[in-house]
């Protein structure tokens, strides 16, 4: 058994330690430096509130690591790169679970009930606002998660009056909240369980109300959420370690947010409040001649290209090209072209989805390069090469005003002296916009399985 | 549909207009093609190379004229060519329609359908088939070729052990696609390279090519709707001319491109000018076929002037890159009227009723304007004055601090009346959260984007901290409901824990430079 202040000690450590894991991962250097330093300090955390005072149950706990230990490993190991997104939303949704159980745990606690005056109603506050953050947390990221596999459909679901619902549900809860703290000992249990009820709903309509193409937006609030669920069981348990860390990830998430937000030239409520995609889009319709080109065309101007960009999208994700497309790269690199790629901040469904699977395929990442460091490069680039990128490359985010993505900074592939578009079929991106891209004179599509292609232009490129 | 490729006849022409390689893109388009035999001689293209490429070889001017219905040619017609063509022939060519009224209404008469390559407008959707850019890229390049032949030194600057060299310094003058080129050329040999352009669009297209704009003091600018620049006004002139005095007293070697359509080249550089380099230098006068944009320029003549200028008045055509790039051009005019299949002479489209000056029987030139001016015209807007300016920021700023104080007004007043109800207990607490959000949001604004997915998951292992909740709830007491909501949420959350720091170091280690 350690003191209680010895406790409060390895806590602040285990804090520092959580603070230099986040700033580790600014660069690709420190970043593994970073993950060890947040494995000692959740280790150092864990000791010390196992080995405190208060803890009994020891045989369970026990258990119950070992489990999770095995599931964890196993689903750490063999999940593939192209399902991050979903693994973790699924995580998330464990961070809110666990929030609401503790909540509840917390609320029939003996002690609670022995809490009197303003001790006791912020107490049950706590617990109130706990649960309600939980439960958002928890139903939002199993849709994320639904959206993500497909097993939901990822177009937004919005219905009449969705915004006005929303507001008397958020109402309802805080009338809710004051009878709730109004009840001695346990009484309140049913106002609880009913917030509970609407608060699940509510996060099953935020994140259903949004389309694929907001979802790294979605994830990263799903990610901020569970901090802020960490936060409030912190409060309610009185445990600053809990609160400092949760708000360490909370705010990590709002950022993350922000800069995807921003990525897509879009205000956060406007993300939130959702429907993007569903209304129906003017823009500029568009006419015009679409250049299609054959494998063989592909590879023929690739081999007279000094420079390549390339510009993947959340395409390539769903073709698992990201080998072939570095087996492509190895080759053009082999004959003495500069290759390299351009990768949109909000390309995929989780930030920085791209850069995870293109290192999957073991491409340096010293040639992944961002949306601003590769646009005043790309017209002195010969060929841009767009693997199943679509909004991430319209050209009437710059172009054309009435466009819905109008002011959304893009990836300018249009300015390179040839593009080639691989893509399935004409189709709208996500952002039900059609793209003047494939109409421009100098782009052409290559149609088709995005894998199938590069792997074509592969066997053909010597 | 037969495409024929006639032998040029003019001796001086060097060009053909079809290479081997656009031979094959004809095959490709679906036509049968003759060349007359010995038609690519000039240019560098044997016989043979046009047959492997699918071409079939006629031995008579008259024979191939007879049979083709496609011409492509370089030079406009002789009287005598357009005898032996069919009525209905369609003839690609330079045809110079402004200066050749006679032999429009030649080939109308013989009822040939002819377009003017020199007349295609210079609109974005025609640049595939301009042949005055893909020639003009062509003689930029070569113009500072020749002027790095008849130059007595190195264009670009080296430290060597035998002695320093100083870089030589170009001045190109007029910077449309020839100007361009030259830029791009003579700062890839390692001159420093200054452009002059009326222009003032061409600013950034010269500062783009790596050189540097220089100009007169004057605001005026000599864009036109057409794309060419306009005559200037007189003080403009009188500026432009001091600006060219000063410079070409400073630089080793001036291009000059200024062309106006249709007038004879601009004068830019007087005797004085001349006077006023150094000997040794050397001015290339790619305007030298308009009567040169230097008043001492001969035509198609390289001299040497008293004070030691060599003045280069004939640039190589570089015939077989040059025939390569008009036969592409003409390709392309083929492959928008429809390749072989569908092919069709469409009055209603832009490039085609422009570039076709014969038409039916008729002549049809010239055509109705059509701006392809680079720059949309900007609409003037009255520019606050620097006061106004500075007033306006200082209002903002103040506007900005006055929210500022309010926002941490009420801030504190929450502060204030949360510390009058609640126990200090929760008040330390408040205190750890929000410092702890300030630091979170101070260190995460730094992550790259490359790194935002492994910040996430290890994020979201940093907030399986909830762990402690449930640890601190568990019960020895199985019955306990509290116990077994304790096992899950600790469950469920070493999982996050595991699989986080796991996964993050997973993907961590794909990372490699």
């Amino acid at each position: 058994m350690i003191t209680a202040n010895i406790q409060i000690a390895a806590y602040l450590f285990a804090s520092i330690l959580f603070i230099l894991s986040l700033s580790g991962l600014s660069s690709q250097e420190s970043a593994k430096k970073g993950v060890i330093y947040g494995i000692v300090g959740m280790a150092i955390a864990l000791c010390a509130t196992l080995f405190g005072t208060n803890i009994n149950g020891y045989i369970y706990i026990i258990i119950a690591m070992i489990i999770a230990s095995i599931i964890g490993v196993i689903v750490a190991r063999k999940v593939e790169m192209t399902a991050m997104p979903q693994l973790i939303a699924l995580l998330h949704s464990f961070v809110g679970l666990a929030a609401v159980l503790v909540g509840f745990s917390s609320f029939i606690d003996p002690k609670t009930a022995e809490m009197i005056g303003a001790e006791r109603s912020i107490h049950l506050a706590e617990i109130f606002v706990g649960i309600f953050i939980g439960a958002i947390t928890f139903t939002g990221s199993i849709i994320a998660w639904g959206k993500l596999t497909e097993n939901i459909t990822s177009k937004p679901f919005v219905y009449k009056g969705k915004d006005v619902v929303n507001v008397l549900l958020l109402l309802a809860s805080v009338v809710l909240g004051i009878l709730f703290m109004g009840k001695a000992g346990t009484e309140g249990m049913l106002y609880l369980v009913i917030m509970t009820v609407i608060a699940a709903f509510f996060g099953i309509m935020l994140v259903m109300a949004i389309g694929g193409a907001d979802m790294p937006v979605v994830i990263s609030m799903l990610n901020s959420l569970s901090g802020w669920t960490a936060a409030a069981s912190g409060f309610m348990l009185g445990n600053d370690l809990l609160i400092v860390t949760g708000a360490l990830v909370g705010s990590s998430g709002a950022i993350l947010s922000i800069i995807m937000c921003r990525a897509m030239n879009r205000s956060f409520f406007a993300v939130i409040s959702g429907g993007f995609g569903q209304e129906i889009k003017t823009g500029k319709k568009l006419e015009g001649k679409v250049n299609s080109m054959t494998h063989d065309e592909a590879v023929e101007l690739l081999n007279e290209a000094q420079s390549v960009v390339i510009v993947p999208g959340y395409g390539m994700a769903v073709a698992k090209a990201q080998y072939p497309v570095h087996d492509l790269v190895e080759k053009l690199r082999s004959k003495g072209k500069t290759v390299r790629f351009g990768i949109h901040p909000v390309a995929g469904r989780l930030p920085g989805h791209m850069n995870v699977l293109l290192a999957e395929a073991n491409v340096p990442y010293d040639i992944v390069l961002e949306m601003d460091e590769i646009n005043p490069d790309l017209p002195e680039t010969d060929v841009a090469m767009v693997i199943g990128a679509n909004d991430t490359v319209n050209p009437g985010a710059q172009e054309d005003p009435s466009s819905p993505i109008y002011g959304m900074p893009v990836v300018e592939v249009w300015k390179a002296k040839r593009v080639i578009v691989m893509k399935r079929s004409m189709a709208v991106g996500y952002a039900g916009v059609e793209n003047p891209l494939f109409y421009k004179e100098n782009a052409s599509m290559l149609y088709g399985d995005a894998k199938d292609s590069v792997e074509k232009i592969n066997a053909k490129l010597n | 549909m037969k495409v024929g490729i006639p032998k040029e006849l003019l001796q001086s022409e060097l060009r053909v207009a079809a290479t081997p390689k656009t031979v094959e893109r004809l095959k490709k388009q679906g036509f049968e093609v003759l060349i007359e035999s010995g038609c690519g001689l000039k240019a560098k293209f044997a016989n043979e190379e046009y047959i492997s490429a699918g071409a079939e070889v006629i031995g008579t001017a008259s024979e191939l004229y007879s049979k083709s219905d496609i011409i492509l040619k370089v030079q406009p017609p002789t009287e005598a060519e357009i005898d032996l063509m069919k009525k209905g022939t369609v003839i690609l060519s330079y045809l110079f329609p402004a200066q050749n009224q006679p032999l429009l209404k030649k080939l109308a008469d013989a009822g040939i359908n002819a377009v003017a390559m020199d007349a295609i407008p210079r609109i974005s959707r025609a640049q595939k088939m301009d042949v005055l850019s893909s020639m003009a890229n062509i003689s930029g390049y070569r113009a500072v070729v020749e002027a790095a032949n008849y130059f007595g030194r190195f264009l670009n600057g080296q430290i060597t052990a035998a002695g320093k060299v100083e870089p030589a310094k170009v001045l190109v003058i007029g910077t449309g696609v020839a100007g361009l080129a030259a830029i791009g050329t003579a700062k890839s040999l390692g001159a420093i390279v200054r452009a002059f352009d009326t222009r003032k669009e061409a600013r950034e297209q010269i500062q783009s090519m790596g050189a540097q704009f220089v100009t007169v003091e004057i605001d005026e600018d000599g864009s036109t709707a057409s794309g060419y620049s306009k005559e200037m006004s007189q003080a403009f002139i009188d500026a432009e001319m001091a600006l060219f005095k000063k410079q070409a007293s400073e630089v080793d070697i001036i291009i000059t491109t200024a062309q106006i359509p249709g007038k004879p080249a601009p004068k830019l550089l007087l005797e004085d000018h001349v006077k006023a380099m150094k000997p040794g230098s050397v001015i290339v006068d790619l305007a030298a076929g308009t009567g040169g944009n230097c008043v001492l320029t001969k035509k198609d003549e390289v001299y040497t002037t008293p004070n030691g200028v060599i003045i280069v008045g004939k640039v190589d055509t570089l015939p077989t890159q040059a025939s390569f790039l008009y036969g592409n051009n003409l390709c392309n005019l083929l492959d928008d009227m429809g390749k072989a299949e569908n092919f069709k002479i469409d009055m209603n489209d832009d490039v085609i009723k422009r570039a076709m000056v014969t038409y039916n029987g008729k002549v049809n030139w010239p055509p109705e304007p059509l701006a392809v001016s680079a720059q949309a015209k900007k609409t003037e807007t009255t520019k606050p004055s620097p006061e106004e300016e500075a007033a306006k920021k200082a209002k903002k700023i103040k506007k900005a601090l006055i929210s500022n104080i309010i926002w941490l007004a009420i801030v504190g007043i929450l502060m204030f009346l949360l510390g009058k109800v609640a126990p200090p207990e929760f008040m330390r607490h408040m205190t750890a959260f929000v410092l702890a959000v300030f630091v979170g949001w101070n260190v995460i604004w730094n992550v790259t984007h490359a790194l935002h997915t492994p910040l996430m998951s290890v994020t979201n292992a940093i907030s399986g901290i909830i762990i402690t909740g449930g640890l601190l709830q568990m019960q020895n007491d199985l019955s306990d409901p509290r116990t077994i909501m304790a096992i899950i949420a600790t469950l469920i959350a070493f999982i996050n824990i595991v699989g986080g720091f796991t996964v993050t170091y997973r993907m961590l280690n794909m990372f490699k430079k």
